[in-house]
């Protein structure tokens, strides 16, 4: 189970915790049915860093963006999310 | 019976003597016996027989990678099968039982598989099942009674577990030398130290081999570094292994409070720590190897540290004439601890120097034959002691991610590179002598080379300096649990299986409940000599928790029985109760099913019910849908974003129905959304949904569209609601709210019985009819007068059942049936209400694929007899399957059965026959294809 520091919160079990998706498949509500075809099916989902949009959904809800190794699960960095990220 | 036990030592209480029994005989041992020492002290040999073979055997080893010794501890419910009679301390009464034998452990009938064993060669079960169903079948019968251990319980486990959180600074895995040594330095600079012992002694091979310790017996240092740990708010945890090492430094530890088989008090039996560790010191030592030859299972064969470890831990003394095999110097201390015992060494061969033992003959064992200098010679003995090397416990520090390296000296893997907080020491990093060890310890601890703690007694090595003898025999055991036999691993060689990973599968390696402890490096050195490659590059296979088998009960804690799940009742629960209904789990809730009467069968009930509704009026509590209030100056375009359907021309006081789309456009959910003001809406969604869509709302709220002023909030417990249906809903409504009710999908502020709520006028069943919402605290009054009301006109409550009746009949979808999560709108009828784009799911509507014509869609059947649901539709008796049966009812007034399908093509089908075939009820009903509405199609029954 990861430990995920939550910027509000500090270091918290990953239970409390839901993962929405990597950053570069959110698709737009406007997205062209090419580019979430793109983004849902045909993407690269590389092995190593991935870029994701987290929830501290059962503690202060605040949505995260963390960079989150897939390989070894290494946590480079967890911030608030920004409406612009 | 030769075992037997020494007048005075070991850390055994003489003072308190302990009664149990093996196999229905008593026996008694002494308070800090394990259940083998105490059986080796009474002369026991013979303690189970193997899985696969029924060959007899005794015991191997002397802590939890025993492999054979598993048996059954205590009776009934408390009964814990396949515990390692090495991990059990005996308490009084323990009644402890063997494994694998019919009919008894001495005759077993089983054992004459042993004659067949050519026939059940490595890969048997992959053999046998792609040899057709009928070889597996013949010998279905025969194998599942011949294989397997211990049954399970089939009661209720009495006992209670938990579970509990922690964490430390430093947290170290075994307390032997290095693992002591380790903690004493991490608590001397002042961290918070965890530190975890399987055994109940604190002191690992120091309870094993007597040694000093900074000036002090090394069991009194134990205890002294144990009081520093504790003064130093840190713990120490006995009899507690640590099972499995997770992401970020997470371990879990079984702490066991009670033995297998006690019962236990004060009441929790065993409980898992999480604990989250700064950073963890790995100290859990090595598990000795056995050699490989010609029976080298049979009882009497054992390991020679297990030996050793019986004679001074425990007094017990396994044998009176023992040889005394292998390649390491540790056995120079077995053969002084079997000599102070006063048993006597028939032989010593050492394997480094070309000598082997070829084979043990008798079961207990009774000589062997070996080659000493070149001359086969037959040894009497009742005792072998062997010794293949000690294989360092890497388990922890692989599951951790760490990566591994081929260590000569040991002949086995060592840790390597470590991927998150861990390192290890003591002889699992492949040291040896005590003070290089201790020295260790105390470094990786955090502490300086010159105060670290020494011994000044003599430290003998343990590596061997080469690996066991080669090749061996073909009918060496390696893996004693499963059965595995040097041959095996040759033959699943020779059938193409290079793969570590796909030869343990094949012959089944290692795959036994000690998960090849004692089996995996000789397993590898064998493939690796198939090879003809280095053992590193052949490699090992993946180590997974849990380290140890671990019982279900702990796993699930507290949360058993009626703690597995929350129950939601509903707020009118009491006054559902009143009429004893059938009650149906609806995810967490308890929602009436059907309230039958006397004689009533449930479908019987839900007919009347349904009927009910039908021809005069039915009452129904829907409370658990799913409720989002969603107001803001920017509501009506939140909406439209989550809804494929209109929203913003909604009228105030009005509402309609809708549904939303997942992202690939398959239908998600639907309810009903009420403009309540200008900026104010009430949406409905799916009871099943509810905590999904919650979660959407916010992820379109924050993420897709954080820029609407919109704020959304959960009000599904706030509100408790009713639907009323019927002919008589309207005047019944009318008189008790006292005023005209609004007209279809009209929506009006309410007051029943100064209750103020909500009045909805939306219809699922096809009559007419209203849903009332109320405060969850204030409704059950308003739920009494439409109750007596109800009831006064000849009307009846209704529950799930004939709600499910109502609406298949009257074509509704529901989630989950016909809107499958395969299902877009096009394919269930709902593309008529389709916005042109703008909300989620829009762009995934464009797909060709979703256009094709010959998708399943919608579409009614109808039947003389009920049709089965979940049948599939075929056009004749062996044909592909067109479609399915999605939900299936009857009609509530008529007769025959009816159901809604998705089927090719879908209504371009209308009026074909099709049958709908069940194989698996022998089913196989012939129906007609019809739109999927059987009831009052325009709708002429609630509009005005």
């Amino acid at each position: 189970m990861l430990l995920i520091t939550c910027p509000h919160c500090g270091p918290r079990a990953q239970a409390e915790f839901t993962f929405e998706r990597p950053v570069e498949t959110i698709v737009a509500i406007d997205a062209s049915t090419a580019n979430l075809v793109e983004k849902l099916y045909t993407r690269t989902n590389p092995r190593g860093a991935s870029v994701e949009l987290w929830r501290h959904a059962r503690g202060c809800r605040a949505w995260l963006r963390i960079e989150r190794n897939t390989v070894t699960h290494v946590i480079a960095a967890t911030s608030l999310w920004a409406t612009d990220t | 019976m030769t075992g037997h036990r020494l007048p005075a030592g070991g850390h055994i209480d003489r003072g308190r003597p302990v009664n149990f029994s093996f196999d229905g005989r008593s026996y008694s041992g002494f308070e800090g016996d394990t259940l083998a020492s105490a059986l080796i002290a009474s002369g026991v040999m013979l303690l189970g027989r193997s899985f696969k073979y029924h060959r007899p055997r005794g015991i191997l080893g002397a802590g939890v990678e025993e492999p054979n010794a598993l048996v059954t501890a205590n009776t009934g419910n408390r009964a814990e099968p396949n515990s390692r009679a090495t991990d059990i301390f005996i308490t009084e009464g323990l009644v402890a039982t063997s494994q694998n034998r019919w009919p008894s452990l001495g005759f077993d009938m089983g054992a004459v598989t042993g004659l067949i064993a050519p026939f059940i060669p490595a890969g048997f079960y992959y053999k046998t099942f792609f040899g057709g169903p009928r070889l597996w079948l013949f010998f279905e019968h025969f194998i599942r009674r011949a294989a397997g251990l211990g049954p399970a319980p089939t009661r209720p486990d009495p006992d209670h577990y938990d579970h509990r959180a922690a964490f430390c600074d430093v947290l170290v895995v075994g307390s032997g030398p290095a693992g002591l040594a380790a903690a004493d330095a991490a608590c001397a600079a002042g961290q918070r130290v965890i530190l975890t012992e399987q055994d109940r002694l604190l002191g690992g091979s120091l309870t094993v081999d007597t040694a000093d310790i900074s000036g002090q017996p090394a069991l009194a240092w134990a205890e002294a570094v144990r009081a520093r740990i504790l003064a130093n708010s840190g713990r120490v945890l006995t009899r507690t292994t640590a099972t499995g090492y997770y992401d970020h430094d997470l371990l879990t530890l079984i702490e066991r409070l009670g033995e297998p088989g006690q019962t236990p008090s004060p009441s929790t039996a065993q409980r898992l720590w999480r604990v989250r560790a700064g950073r963890v010191i790995l100290a859990p030592g090595t598990i000795e190897r056995p050699l490989l030859f010609t029976g080298n299972d049979r009882p009497g064969v054992m390991l020679s540290s297990a030996v050793r470890r019986y004679i001074t831990r425990f007094a017990a003394v396994p044998g009176r004439r023992a040889v005394i095999a292998g390649c390491t110097d540790d056995m120079a201390q077995t053969a002084r601890s079997l000599t102070n015992a006063g048993a006597k060494i028939a032989a010593r061969i050492d394997t480094r120097r070309g000598d082997a033992i070829l084979a043990a003959h008798g079961s207990p064992v009774a000589a062997v034959t070996a080659r000493i200098a070149g001359q086969s010679r037959r040894i009497t003995c009742d005792l072998v002691a062997m010794s293949g090397g000690f294989t360092p416990s890497v388990h922890l520090h692989s599951q951790a991610g760490g990566d591994l390296a081929w260590h000569d000296g040991c002949g086995a893997f060592v840790p390597a590179a470590s991927r998150q907080s861990q390192t290890t020491t003591g002889s699992a990093a492949g040291l040896e002598g005590l003070n290089a060890i201790l020295a260790d310890g105390w470094a990786k601890g955090g502490g300086s080379t010159e105060t670290a703690p020494r011994s000044t007694t003599a430290a003998t090595g343990w590596h061997g300096s080469a690996p066991p003898i080669t090749p061996a025999p073909k009918k060496a055991f390696i893996d004693f649990q499963n059965d595995v036999t040097a041959a095996d691993l040759d033959l699943a060689w020779r059938e193409g299986y290079r793969s570590v990973e796909h030869l343990k599968r094949y012959t089944t390696l290692g795959m036994a409940t000690d998960q090849g402890k004692t089996s995996n490096i000789a397993g590898l050195l064998r493939l690796s000599e198939n090879e003809a490659r280095a053992p590193a590059a052949v490699g090992l296979t993946t180590f997974r928790p849990p380290y140890v088998p671990v019982t279900l009960g702990v796993l699930a804690g507290e949360d058993g029985g009626h703690h597995m799940a929350p129950r939601r009742r509903l707020a009118l629960h009491a006054a559902h109760a009143r009429h004893a209904p059938l009650w149906q789990p609806l995810g967490y809730w308890h929602r009436p099913r059907a309230y039958p009467r006397a004689g009533e069968t449930l479908h019987s009930a839900a007919l009347r019910e349904a009927r009910a509704v039908r021809t005069t009026l039915g009452l129904t509590d829907v409370s658990t849908l799913a409720k989002f209030d969603i107001s803001g100056p920017d509501a009506a375009a939140f909406l439209e974003i989550v809804c494929a359907t209109t929203i913003g021309k909604l009228a105030i006081g009005r509402g309609r129905y809708t549904f939303m789309l997942r992202e690939d456009s398959m239908v998600a959910d639907d309810g009903t959304v009420w403009r309540l003001a200008e900026n104010r809406f009430l949406l409905t969604s799916s009871t099943g949904g509810a905590d999904r869509m919650d979660a959407h709302l916010a992820y379109v709220r924050d993420i897709l569209a954080p820029r609407l002023r919109v704020a959304i909030i959960n009000v599904q417990e706030h509100w408790a609601a009713f639907a009323i249906a019927g002919p008589a809903a309207r005047t019944t409504v009318e008189t008790l709210t006292g005023a005209a009710a609004p007209r279809h999908m009209g929506a009006a502020p309410t007051n029943v019985a100064g209750v103020p709520g909500w009045l909805l006028a939306a219809s699922y069943s096809g009559e007419r009819a209203f849903e009332l919402y109320f405060p969850a605290n204030g409704i059950a009054p308003v739920w009494d007068a439409f109750e007596t009301a109800t009831l006064a006109q000849g009307g009846a409550l209704y529950g799930l059942e004939a709600l499910e009746l109502l609406r298949i009949e009257k074509g509704h979808i529901v989630i989950g049936a016909e809107a499958s999560g395969r299902t877009t709108p096009h394919d269930i009828g709902l593309s008529k209400m389709l916005r042109s784009g703008g909300f989620v799911g829009a762009p995934a509507l464009g797909r060709p694929a979703l256009q094709a014509p010959d998708r399943q869609m919608l579409v009614g059947l109808e039947a003389e007899s009920p049709i089965p649901e979940g049948a599939m539709l075929v056009t004749a008796k062996g044909n592909a399957p067109q479609g399915y049966v999605t939900s299936a009812g009857s009609r509530v007034l008529g007769t025959g059965g009816i159901a809604l399908a998705l089927l090719e093509r879908g209504m371009a089908r209308a009026d074909e026959t099709l049958i709908a075939s069940s194989p698996t009820r022998g089913l196989a009903v012939p129906v007609r294809v019809t739109a999927p509405v059987f009831h009052d199609a325009a709708g002429d029954r609630y509009r005005d």
